[in-house]
């Protein structure tokens, strides 16, 4: 395989990731790391050092467009990417010292918990509890647009989420995938933000805990630029490409097809970490 | 200053920091599509020997390092300055914060700002 064949087939790669992650919601990053050690058989060091690269892109091209919209709460998440950086450092740092089969098998882990989320149905839960004394002194309670016009919330449990934010950092900086998954999880039912700004809030969070991860990548030699090139501009354009498609009832199939494949892969990334083949 | 003064300023730096996303992902990806091109044009990658990990040379994990190879424009150099520019720009939205909280006096906000952009600067600059 040449140099040419290689670019445009990771390239190829990762353009399907990304339509397909943009598409479901699910994010590019989560099957760009699998497809590259189990397809391509790149060290999963580079993988994750060009996941990582990619992640920065779809998420500030994306949330370039919600905080216009004004549904990302910029208090909430700006306050809890103290808590997602410091996990992103200590993430990288685990991830120069954890053998390459260990972070395969907790690669897979979070994979399969990420597709099982994305499946579930999601509703705003039956809401407005009031409002809490941290939230309230850290001025997060906000508004955001619905059908009525805009519609104020409070904002609930600030020290749960931001502990739940902490180890998303840490699967960040360890793997190379967003953890929109984990990120949502903090702030859709710990601190009981509405779907929309939970989702929007987390995109605009990611590239900030993904740059702090890969810093750390970059200097100890992790982001190779072979690689990273085919997969940043494959995902950026796929997931350009994704966020045009209008959502339709299709999605819904797509997104069980979807996790599915990711179920699959990752199966495979935790055999292959049992059995010592990657 | 009323409620409603406040939500225009918010408006407002929304959108500059919306500027500063979207400029920063087309320049990263302007610099790494003609760092590839380069790279493929004159076939100085090295893709093939590095799918076994032994870590990228010195110079292009260093931000003098890039700067010097992009300069003499070197593909990989170009690549791995666009993907500089794109790890910096989430980077400068929480710069910019720093000031929008600074305008709106809105203190615990320019602290916890300066707090994420300490942390990302020990990443970048910091040695590990």
């Amino acid at each position: 395989m040449s140099s040419l064949e290689f670019t445009l087939l990771v390239g190829m790669g990762s353009l399907f990731a990304g339509f397909l992650g943009s598409l479901t919601g699910l994010g590019g990053g989560v099957v760009i790391v699998p497809l590259l050690a189990l397809l391509f058989h790149i060290d999963i060091r580079y993988a994750i050092g060009a996941a990582l690269v990619s992640v920065i892109a779809t998420s500030s091209g994306a949330a370039a467009a919600y905080v216009r919209e004004g549904y990302s709460n910029i208090r909430v998440g700006m306050f809890l990417e103290i808590a997602t950086t410091c996990g992103a450092l200590a993430g990288a740092a685990l991830a120069l010292h954890l053998r390459v089969s260990v972070i395969s098998i907790i690669f897979g882990v979070v994979l399969i918990y990420s597709a099982i989320t994305s499946l579930r149905q999601k509703t705003d839960p039956s809401r407005d509890l009031g409002p809490d004394k941290i939230a309230t002194w850290l001025r997060m309670d906000s508004t955001y647009p619905t059908k009525n016009g805009l519609t104020k919330y409070h904002v609930r449990n600030v020290p749960a989420g931001f502990a739940i934010m902490f180890i998303a950092g840490i699967l960040s900086g360890l793997l190379g995938i967003g953890s929109g998954a984990v990120k949502v999880l903090a702030m859709d039912q710990a601190m009981k933000l509405p779907f929309k700004v939970s989702t929007t809030t987390s995109n605009f969070m990611i590239g900030v805990t993904a740059a702090a991860s890969a810093g750390i990548y970059l200097t100890r030699g992790y982001i190779d630029p072979g690689i990273a090139m085919p997969v940043m501009l494959g995902v950026l354009a796929g997931s350009l490409i994704g966020a045009r498609v209008l959502a339709g009832a299709a999605v819904r199939t797509l997104r069980i097809v979807f996790s599915l494949v990711i179920g699959f892969l990752a199966l495979e990334m935790i055999y292959k970490g049992f059995s010592g083949k990657i | 200053m009323d409620q409603g003064m406040v939500h225009s300023i918010d408006q407002r730096l929304d959108q500059i920091m919306s500027i500063i996303l979207r400029t920063g992902v087309l320049l990263a990806a302007f610099l790494v599509v003609t760092g590839g091109i380069v790279s493929l044009l004159r076939h100085n990658t090295t893709v093939m020997n590095d799918r076994n990990f032994h870590g990228e040379a010195q110079q292009l994990r260093t931000i003098p390092g890039i700067l010097h190879q992009a300069l003499a424009f070197q593909g990989p150099g170009l690549i791995q300055l666009g993907l500089l520019v794109l790890i910096a720009t989430p980077v400068a939205r929480v710069l910019f914060s720093v000031f929008g909280f600074l305008y709106e006096k809105d203190w615990t906000y320019v602290a916890v700002t300066l707090i994420v952009l300490a942390i990302l600067s020990y990443s970048l600059f910091g040695t590990h």
